[in-house]
């Protein structure tokens, strides 16, 4: 097993010299009191304010705890903020696919619509923001289920409930699925919800990676879905891309 | 042979933006460097007109590489950008002679009062279509005439060049001290408070009445032609089209026929009207001017309604008051309850615009109660820029004769589902945001691309148009006329707050 990684061991040490301080510090200050070289604490400063931990004074230029700290648990991306941030890449979607797109996250063990564009063929269509969708039936909810581990936690060990005979409604077939999930990294759904309509989806990703929504199209199951019935590979590289340009935007690196 | 695209530059109030669009008006990639603002007095707005310019140097090569594109697979590149921002530069060097003045500036009022003071100054509105006020260049220029020593004499003899934005880039894009075209387009011009809006062309009258010499001026064009060729930047990439950002808006959305209307939701937010090829002078208290003029078609005329404070009173909840960390999150707070507890804000931060047109005016937070919460005023902000929507489209349609039936939207707050849903509320029409949401740029690139042919005419972008979200009305008409009369009261009390100093 590898040893403790030292950069994280400094890092947590000024958080709690943060933390302890009665007002705020400078990077001399930290430098001093850890015994780092000037240098290494602000790197270790400036990454630490890049994810929101610290905060630094735009005047003094000194460093106190940062807001995001006190959200830990709680989701740290504003779902509108995360619909202000998506909402060109979601219209370019749209255009490219032809199908409907929507962003959702998690709320209570289901899928919260944050943003819905109409499929482009100007159509009568109700806009679905706000609305609530089962996780094990999307395939949006089973992106957010597959990369977010503490979101399967409200479903429970029991069989889940069956929209259409294609459901997965036994835990351990939706812990197969969302394991191939995982491995190719995106998600899709055919008739699993209803019958004739299909979708696929892939993950947003935020800094360091951590999962903070998904984005998807869905539609009619002969346009999303191929001859066999599998999802359409094109479309795939569609919702992919997209999901990679508002991660990149989120911030997410390698993404 | 490769795909070609199209790039617009928005030169904008905080940023400048690079969008690459394809044949489809779909975006491919976008590139944004914000530009320090200056505020060297109160009511005194700069920006470095040469940090805008690095600004370009640096994202359009951005915009190239993100998109994986050639120089030559661009077919033209089209120019959207602020209004009315005015510069003033040395031909022979390129060096601004002070910063660019901004269209929110009101160092100008006592000039503005002096010259309205005069016999001649009824002339100004019959002749360019704009009332005299602070908000257009003509009086920036001739402060400017003023201020700097020496600069007049200089003007005359041509050696000092005025522009607004579009003409400072076209200028440095094409060559800058070494050649570059000093022009500008109908859009542009009509707001300078110098161009006659029927000949299309600079007005003697006008240039004597604010003192201006006409060798500094930018020749008028058509907002859509090849105006050269770029030599540096993009190199051999066409120039097709400049636009004031919210002609172009009105251009992306396709409102093409009389009647059609879209209102621009930003900083300030910006409702125009088609009005088709003959100008319709307000009454109401709205702006007359240039809609777009495609190559040698005669121009087609707008009714505007600018309305100067929405996003702007956002960003003081987020920056003046810090109730909240990003703009979007007002959503969230003001979700936090249902109504606005009797709550009003009335964002007359620097006076009031369309339609009432009082720079006395100053911003007033009425009917508070130690019941409100910071969600209650959440929602009176975002609720301020629904009512001063309707207060604007009740003006546009007593000016025009029509009945709005459906509202066009865009621009960053169009991401706001609870403000669009406001909006539909108070106006009880619907509230349509089209596929593209980035209006200004794609109408910058509609007009470059129409120019070079990459388009073929207006039906064709027309068919590029598609809803990607409608918000229906749904308010009980009672409790609509309640609140607007609630508001007309909170407006009212802004009026005459600013008093003459004694």
């Amino acid at each position: 097993m590898p040893g403790p990684v030292q950069s994280i061991q400094r890092g947590a040490a000024i958080l709690r010299l943060l933390a302890r301080s009665s007002g705020k510090l400078g990077v001399g200050e930290i430098a001093t009191s850890l015994g780092l070289p000037r240098g290494t604490a602000h790197g270790l400063l400036r990454t630490l304010q890049l994810v929101g931990f610290v905060e630094q004074d735009s005047a003094t230029g000194k460093y106190q705890l940062g807001a995001a700290l006190l959200h830990l648990g709680t989701s740290y991306l504003d779902v509108n903020e995360l619909r202000s941030r998506a909402i060109n890449w979601a219209d370019a979607l749209a255009a490219r696919s032809c199908e409907s797109v929507k962003i959702g996250t998690v709320l209570d063990g289901q899928v919260l619509v944050v943003h819905h564009v109409f499929r482009p063929d100007d159509t009568l269509q109700t806009l679905d923001v706000g609305s609530l969708m089962p996780m094990h039936a999307t395939a949006l909810g089973k992106v957010l289920l597959a990369f977010d581990s503490g979101a399967g936690a409200a479903l429970g060990n029991g069989p889940l409930e069956a929209y259409t005979r294609r459901t997965i409604v036994a835990p351990k077939d939706l812990t197969r699925s969302l394991a191939g999930i995982r491995e190719v990294g995106w998600a899709a759904q055919v008739e699993e919800m209803t019958v004739g309509e299909a979708g696929i989806a892939a993950p947003i990703r935020g800094h360091g990676g951590l999962v903070v929504g998904a984005i998807g199209i869905s539609g009619a199951v002969e346009r999303i879905c191929d001859a066999k019935g599998q999802p359409n590979t094109a479309l795939v590289t569609f919702v992919r891309d997209a999901a990679r340009a508002v991660s990149r935007d989120l911030g997410a690196a390698r993404w | 042979m490769a795909t070609r695209y199209v790039m617009s530059i928005d030169q904008g109030t905080t940023s400048t933006r690079c969008i690459i669009f394809d044949q489809q008006g779909r975006l491919v990639s976008v590139t944004q460097r914000e530009h320090r603002q200056h505020f060297p007095q109160p009511g005194w707005v700069e920006h470095d007109a040469v940090e805008i310019w690095r600004n370009l140097e640096r994202i359009a090569p951005e915009a190239l590489k993100q998109a994986g594109v050639g120089l030559e697979q661009v077919a033209a590149i089209g120019i959207a950008n602020q209004r009315e921002t005015t510069l003033v530069w040395d031909r022979h060097t390129g060096a601004p002679l002070r910063r660019a003045i901004v269209w929110q500036d009101t160092r100008t009022t006592a000039l503005v009062d002096e010259l309205a003071a005069r016999p001649e100054a009824s002339m100004v509105q019959k002749r360019c279509g704009l009332p005299l006020a602070t908000y257009f260049s003509a009086p920036r220029i001739r402060w400017l005439l003023d201020d700097v020593p020496g600069l007049r004499e200089r003007a005359e003899r041509g050696e000092v060049l005025f522009g607004t934005m579009e003409s400072w880039l076209i200028w440095n894009l094409t060559g800058g001290p070494d050649g570059g075209l000093h022009l500008t387009d109908v859009t542009n011009a009509s707001r300078t408070l110098l161009m006659d809006l029927t000949t299309l062309e600079w007005d003697d009258d006008l240039l004597d009445f604010f003192g201006v010499p006409r060798a500094m001026l930018p020749q008028i064009r058509p907002s859509t032609e090849t105006y050269g060729v770029a030599r540096t930047v993009l190199p051999g990439v066409r120039i097709g089209a400049a636009l004031g950002d919210q002609q172009a808006a009105l251009f992306g959305q396709t409102c093409f026929a009389p009647g059609e209307a879209k209102c621009t939701y930003g900083t300030g937010s910006f409702l125009l009207l088609n009005t088709g090829k003959d100008p319709v002078r307000s009454t109401h208290g709205l702006l007359t001017t240039v809609g777009y003029q495609v190559g040698a078609e005669p121009a087609v005329y707008a009714l505007e309604a600018p309305i100067a404070v929405t996003g702007a009173l956002v960003q003081w909840f987020r920056d003046g008051l810090g109730l909240i960390n990003s703009a979007p999150e007002i959503e969230t707070l003001a979700k936090t309850v249902d109504d606005n507890g009797g709550c009003y804000i009335v964002p007359a931060f620097a006076g009031l615009f369309a339609p009432h047109w009082r720079s006395e005016a100053r911003g007033v937070i009425v009917g508070l109660t130690s019941y409100i919460t910071k969600g209650h005023l959440a929602r009176a902000v975002l609720e301020a820029t629904a009512w001063q929507t309707r207060e604007v489209v009740d003006a546009m349609n007593a000016d025009s004769g029509l009945d709005l039936r459906v509202l066009k939207v865009d621009g960053g707050m169009t991401a706001d589902n609870l403000l669009m849903q406001c909006i539909a509320d108070v106006l009880d029409v619907p509230v349509v945001r089209p596929m593209v949401a980035e209006t200004v740029s794609l109408g910058a690139a509609y007009a470059a691309g129409l120019a070079v042919g990459y388009w073929p005419d207006l039906e064709g972008l027309r068919r590029n148009w598609h809803r990607a979200a409608q918000w229906l009305p749904s308010m009980d008409p009672a409790r609509r006329e309640s609140e607007y009369d609630n508001w007309r009261r909170a407006v009212e009390r802004t009026f005459g707050w600013l008093q003459p100093r004694r």
